[in-house]
């Protein structure tokens, strides 16, 4: 849950809210208490996971188009909750990083506890090598080389790999440092493979 | 059953891997046409990949001859049998269409069911049918309820043989009743529910066009065209394990992968989901018990 987003997740609900047409309300709220009554907890996936957090909710309610105002200020709020690493250090090993966007475990009832795999190449094409690659997202094939080595940049990728949600709302993309699906150093690895000269990413 | 039918699947595949084309050709297309989305050619360039090829030419070489066929028959043994605490069959089970008749009853569930004045989806129905008529526990058939190496439970070999008699058939999923148009319409709440650690719904998955994970199709199932995925090719054998599931295991697993806590089996929430994907394939005509990748 993220705290934070409550206050105004509220206003922005009762915006939302006000704006919709009832009916839709009355089948948000069935399903939800038809949800809460028919799962249980199971491994490392407790119920709360069925609550949605302020940002959810909003993308829930604006069929995740939220009114601009409120994208840009939940926005902001999203960036303010962004871990930088404290050694001002964003890129680690690419080769780390290649098979942390293989791996797609973590966070299912079938997992341990404990950080996840990226899973990124379940949606997005990366390394020229793996022709094994989803379509949900962006290519990032030659990432770095188009958009430039420098610090802004890797700043950019470490960032939107920790929350997807800040340069778009209601991004498909999870919020992986902010889940604590991934940490720090597995992040810095990803931020190489994409941002590395030498990453194959950049051939 | 599962070890023999592994290897005769893999037997398959390794034939249908050296099999000349034109083997896969001459099969009549009439007879039973494939699921759509598997042959979509993936959008971007890399897509054919081996595994997705292979997989074809051995759903090809299987059509006749899937496994799926066996638990068709087991299925048909357990209907007729006297089972259960009351040593009753489930001949008068009632699948909608009056006690007793399968036929054709598959491609129209789930549907409103007045004696219990709830909506249901076929397992649902036949789990309250092997409760009510045959004396079992709910509670016990829930259990374990889903193909693994301990067995294929009862009701998964009965939905496959009832699912079996509206091979052919055209999916008709009833929304005259309103539990039944207020199940599509919770169905589509619950498709559309972002939530848990990596903010997923079933639609950040199947909600677009042309879109996949890794090299898997994925069918929108908000269309028309992309919601007969749930019902094509299911009940279906499939070779991941080699087990024989029903989509209730492809909600449960579903749910897994959308990183949420577990759906209770047979459950209001599932039959809600399969009532709105349903209902957005009425239509089109199921093709019988299939084989999944």
């Amino acid at each position: 849950m993220n705290l934070r987003n409550i206050p105004l997740s509220g206003v922005a609900m009762i915006t939302l809210l006000a704006a919709a047409p009832s009916h839709a309300q009355d089948y948000r709220a069935k399903a939800i208490t038809m949800m809460k009554h028919d799962f249980h907890a199971k491994g490392i996936a407790g119920m709360e996971r069925l609550n949605e957090d302020g940002l959810q909710a909003v993308c829930n309610r604006s069929n995740n188009k939220p009114p601009k105002g409120i994208a840009e200020q939940m926005e902001k709020d999203e960036a303010a909750t962004v871990k930088l690493p404290a050694d001002g250090k964003l890129m680690g090993d690419w080769k780390a990083g290649e098979k942390i966007a293989q791996a797609g475990n973590g966070m299912t009832w079938s997992d341990k506890p404990g950080v996840a795999g990226g899973g990124c190449y379940n949606c997005h094409q990366i390394g020229p090598q793996e022709t094994s690659f989803g379509t949900i997202g962006p290519s990032l094939y030659k990432f770095g080389k188009t958009r430039g080595y420098g610090p802004d940049n890797q700043k950019y990728a470490y960032t939107k790999i920790y929350d997807s949600k800040i340069t778009n709302l209601c991004s498909s993309m999870p919020r992986f440092g902010h889940s604590g699906a991934l940490n720090e150093q597995q992040i810095k690895d990803l931020v190489a493979l994409l941002m590395d000269p030498s990453s194959p990413v950049n051939q | 059953m599962k070890q023999p039918i592994m290897l005769s699947a893999l037997a398959a595949l390794s034939l249908a891997t050296m099999a000349p084309q034109a083997a896969a050709e001459e099969k009549p297309a009439a007879g039973k046409p494939q699921m759509k989305q598997m042959h979509a050619r993936p959008t971007a360039k890399a897509a054919v990949d081996p595994t997705t090829a292979d997989f074809e030419k051995f759903r090809a070489v299987m059509e006749d001859t899937n496994p799926a066929e066996l638990f068709e028959l087991k299925g048909k043994e357990l209907w007729k049998q006297k089972r259960g605490p009351r040593n009753a069959s489930l001949e008068q089970c009632d699948l909608g269409l009056g006690p007793g008749v399968v036929k054709g009853a598959y491609v129209k569930m789930p549907r409103y069911f007045a004696d219990v004045d709830q909506v249901m989806d076929a397992e649902r129905r036949i789990v309250h049918c092997m409760v009510t008529l045959q004396g079992f526990k709910a509670e016990d058939l829930a259990k374990k309820p889903f193909s693994s190496d301990a067995g294929t439970p009862d009701p998964v070999s009965l939905t496959t043989y009832v699912a079996a008699q509206s091979r052919g058939m055209k999916l008709a999923i009833p929304q005259k009743n309103a539990k039944e148009r207020e199940a599509f319409q919770v169905g589509r709440e619950i498709f559309n529910y972002r939530a848990g650690p990596y903010d997923f719904s079933c639609a950040t998955c199947h909600g677009e066009d042309g879109k996949r994970i890794r090299t898997q199709v994925l069918p929108n199932l908000s269309t028309k065209e992309g919601a007969i995925a749930t019902s094509q090719g299911w009940p279906g054998y499939r070779l991941t394990g080699g087990f024989m599931h029903t989509i209730q295991w492809r909600m449960n697993d579903c749910f897994r992968q959308q990183r949420f806590p577990e759906p209770g089996y047979v459950s209001d929430t599932i039959t809600a989901l399969l009532t709105y994907m349903g209902a957005n394939a009425s239509g089109q005509v199921y093709n019988g018990p299939g084989i999944k990748r």
